[in-house]
């Protein structure tokens, strides 16, 4: 354990980083304009680019579709992951559709996903843009610079699933102009909802609230980082201070903003029901779901904020209390990758160079000999044949068929027993009857009966048959010189099959 | 390690009655590099104890280059197979044997970093050995001295290691098992980046590179501008982004034998074996500090935390002492 942090800690992993002063500040102003300005470069370039598609596309409105696919996905953003990419490309297709009705959904679709592809700039190893713009450095040099940007990036969530979030520099697009404290943004938006309410302007209010929502997807998203950073490495984030004050925020905020759209709610609910013009009605009933999102967003912040505290525990538990080391090793963090990171690439690409050429452990290589190698060489290509190898002939074995009754004393039973509805008989009659057929018969008819006795009715109902055979045991005792027990009456009962389906369809 | 001169006597080998299979043992220590002793007039190997006159057979030769050769298939572990066991026991408790070994591994331009029954014969390749990797083979995208790639497969490389082994303690513990997951791995990387982000910010720097120098362009920008993963057509990992790229390297590790697959939560889980640590520890650490040190960058730590973030550097009992972080 060492001293507390002093007034001005000087981080050590960057004492090698010293960067050269910023410029005049007029012309910083300037650079962050170009940067913003460069920001929207991609979204006017779709409209300028869709003429080089195969096809008729200059009736679509590219940057339109654009902005809506960014809108989507800011919407759909969640604490662990982002929006599903094919969830974005569904939601975008009716916006697509209505800018050009005649056209095939395939087309749609395709138009959706040149949006999206290109939002991610897929062609790109970055996948991100890059502009290029001048500023004087503090020498009063003129120096062009790279800036490296992207609108839309894709993540890992769960699974290997890669998801899709906006970036900051997206939503500034967006939303324009939110480089401001997002709380007091908030607040502004939402006391200007009120007032708007409350003057009955339902239009601006709607949009306003949207404003608010994605102000709270923002704040979530800040929160999520620095949680997620502190899952990681108990250490790395100061839980002195920073998180601490930050969740406290957190919560007031979350508690501020529940009782306040909570009265909104309320509010525009009144307002739904009151109002006379459908369009109102209509524009305030989205209100209450745009703001219900809201809710439900800082209901989900909120519990997220409640998991910090155990999960800062667990991983100091397992962090911070580990017995002690014998001896001190290398720092491969603070003294290497940290170091690192700053420096120049062309620099740091030499320490990596010296890790990867250490650090990667040995291959066994693999030699050739020069006979091996004539031998492949000259070995003709294994042929391929298209069906494959010839099957052998099966050689069958017949089984004997030792069955207990053959087939044709199975048809002269079901003959027998192929009565009339209204005509039930004696099991002791067909047994007679039988017995004059074959000697073997009456066993098979008697076997037959007995089944009968506890017809198959949920199937034969099932399968929509018409006659079910049946047998009954009325008491009476079978006199017969082979078989005891009751003399059942069998018969045969329609059902009634039309009805049957009818029943079926009603019950599916 | 690498320059174990035999010494006049193989002491121990001396005393031991010779093996029955050494009749025709011709030039019995022609694989020692010991030129001190190479030219000394020798006693027929047939001879049962000529004082002090190492005896090393042709089959003792056969079985150190065994060792070896064992040593050189990273992912056999000791416990598994007998004759690696038996070999090693034989390392430990013949030091002639230990020494002739040890110079096998030399002579093929092999380091020995350890050899005990939990790594084995853990060698590892020197420089310009045939047994080194080298960054073109790795991936070709960075062959090129200079290029984005490259650094990014080396960054990745260093940054598996300290996430595997966050604190010093941690590499010193020999017993200690590292974990990672191939997007913790990215995670780690990205937040120390953002933060220099952050700070840069804070500073009023502007951190964009010139145009057409792009040597100069900060190591840490190179990684956050890279996506971290992308959708492919074929639902594999985008072999670009740096997800693909840690992952790359946590798969040449395990085929070295220095990680083991557990799991596929986030991206594919692993735990690190004893070799990784040997060679985290005793070879790439302090070569890529040597050279961190030779571009005059030397990093100021108490030899105590790690993974701190550059601000609370110092503020480590603030975490026992905080306990909740919540103020009441």
């Amino acid at each position: 354990m060492t001293s507390p942090a002093s007034t001005e800690p000087v981080p050590p992993q960057l004492s090698a980083a010293a960067r050269p002063a910023p410029g005049p500040a007029a012309d910083e102003g300037l650079a962050r304009r170009l940067r913003a300005l460069a920001c929207t470069a991609p979204l006017h370039d779709l409209d300028v680019r869709k003429a080089n598609l195969a096809g008729e596309y200059s009736v679509y409105a590219m940057a339109e579709v654009a902005l809506a696919s960014i809108d989507l996905v800011t919407l759909n953003m969640d604490f662990d992951t982002g929006a599903d990419h094919e969830q974005i490309v569904a939601r975008l297709i009716p916006r697509v559709a209505a800018q050009a009705p005649a056209r095939p959904a395939s087309e749609h679709e395709r138009v959706a996903r040149w949006v999206l592809e290109n939002l991610i700039n897929v062609g790109s190893v970055d996948r991100g843009f890059r502009a290029v713009y001048g500023t004087f450095n503090p020498d009063g040099v003129y120096v062009r610079r790279d800036y490296d940007f992207k609108l839309l990036e894709e993540v890992p969530g769960y699974g290997g699933a890669v998801y899709l979030r906006t970036t900051d520099e997206a939503v500034n697009v967006l939303v324009g102009a939110l480089d401001t404290d997002v709380t007091s943004a908030q607040i502004a938006a939402e006391v200007k909802l009120e007032v708007l309410i409350s003057r009955g302007r339902l239009a601006d209010a709607q949009l306003a609230a949207e404003q608010a929502r994605y102000r709270t997807v923002q704040y979530a998203e800040t929160l999520r980082r620095t949680l997620e950073a502190t899952r990681r490495n108990v250490r790395a984030v100061d839980w002195l201070n920073a998180v601490p004050d930050m969740i406290a925020e957190a919560l007031d905020h979350v508690a501020d903003r529940y009782r306040h759209e909570n009265a909104i709610l309320t509010n525009i609910r009144k307002a739904r029901d009151e109002a006379e013009d459908p369009e109102h009605k209509r524009r305030a009933a989205e209100l209450v779901d745009i703001v219900k999102d809201c809710i439900r967003r800082h209901t989900q912040l909120q519990s997220r904020l409640l998991e910090a505290g155990p999960l800062f525990r667990a991983e100091q538990d397992r962090q911070a209390f580990a017995r002690p080391a014998a001896r001190a090793g290398l720092d491969l963090y603070g003294q290497l990758v940290a170091p690192l990171l700053p420096l120049p690439v062309a620099d740091a690409i030499r320490v990596t160079d010296a890790f990867f050429a250490r650090g990667t452990g040995l291959r066994t290589p693999v030699s050739v000999r020069v006979g091996d190698l004539v031998d492949i060489l000259l070995t003709p290509p294994m042929e391929r044949e298209h069906l494959g190898a010839e099957m052998p002939e099966p050689d069958l074995v017949a089984t004997p068929d030792d069955s207990r009754f053959s087939e044709e004393q199975l048809a002269a039973a079901m003959e027998l027993l192929d009565l009339e509805h209204d005509a039930p008989r004696r099991l002791s009659g067909l047994l007679a009857e039988a017995r004059r057929l074959d000697p073997e018969l009456p066993y098979l008819v008697a076997l037959l009966a007995v089944h009968a006795a506890s017809p198959p009715v949920g199937t034969a109902y099932r399968q929509g048959e018409e006659r079910l055979l049946f047998a009954v045991d009325d008491g009476t005792q079978l006199d017969d010189p082979e078989f005891g027990g009751a003399d059942l009456i069998v018969g045969t009962a329609l059902l009634d099959a039309a009805g049957m389906a009818a029943g079926r369809t009603e019950a599916a | 390690m690498t320059d174990h001169h035999p010494e006049p006597a193989f002491g121990d080998a001396a005393e031991a009655p010779a093996p029955a299979a050494t009749g025709t043992g011709g030039e019995p220590r022609a694989t020692a590099p010991a030129p001190g002793t190479g030219g000394e007039p020798r006693a027929t190997p047939t001879a049962s104890g000529t004082g002090g006159e190492p005896r090393v057979t042709p089959a003792d030769a056969a079985d150190a280059a065994r060792l070896v050769a064992f040593g050189l298939q990273p992912k056999l572990l000791p416990a598994r197979d007998a004759e690696y066991s038996e070999l090693l026991r034989r390392h430990r408790e013949d030091p002639a044997f230990a020494r002739l070994a040890d110079a096998v591994a030399a002579g093929l331009g092999l380091i020995v970093l350890e050899v005990s029954p939990r790594a084995g014969m853990a060698v590892t390749a020197a420089e310009d050995s045939v047994f080194a990797v080298r960054m073109g083979d790795y991936a070709r995208r960075a062959a090129a001295p200079d290029s984005a790639d490259r650094f990014l497969h080396g960054l990745a490389h260093l940054a598996v290691a300290a996430m595997a082994f966050p604190r010093p303690e941690d590499l010193a513990d020999d017993g200690y098992i590292g974990r990672i997951t191939v997007n913790g791995v990215d995670a780690f990387v990205r937040q120390a980046c953002r933060r220099l982000e952050e700070r840069a910010e804070e500073a009023g720097e502007n951190t964009d590179p010139e145009s057409g120098a792009p040597g100069l362009e900060a190591a840490w920008r190179i990684y956050a501008r890279r996506s971290s993963t992308g959708a492919t057509k074929d639902a594999r990992r985008l072999a670009g982004s740096t997800t693909g790229i840690v992952a790359k390297a946590v798969a040449f590790l395990t085929e070295s034998g220095f990680l083991q697959r557990t799991g596929d939560d986030a991206g594919g889980a692993y735990r690190t074996t004893a070799r990784y640590q040997l060679q985290v520890r005793d070879m790439a650490g302090s070569a890529a500090l040597s050279e961190l040190i030779e571009l005059g960058v030397v990093a100021v730590t108490d030899g105590g935390a790690t993974l701190l973030p550059p601000t609370d550097a110092d503020d480590l009992e603030l975490v026992a002492d905080a306990g909740l972080p919540f103020h009441s």
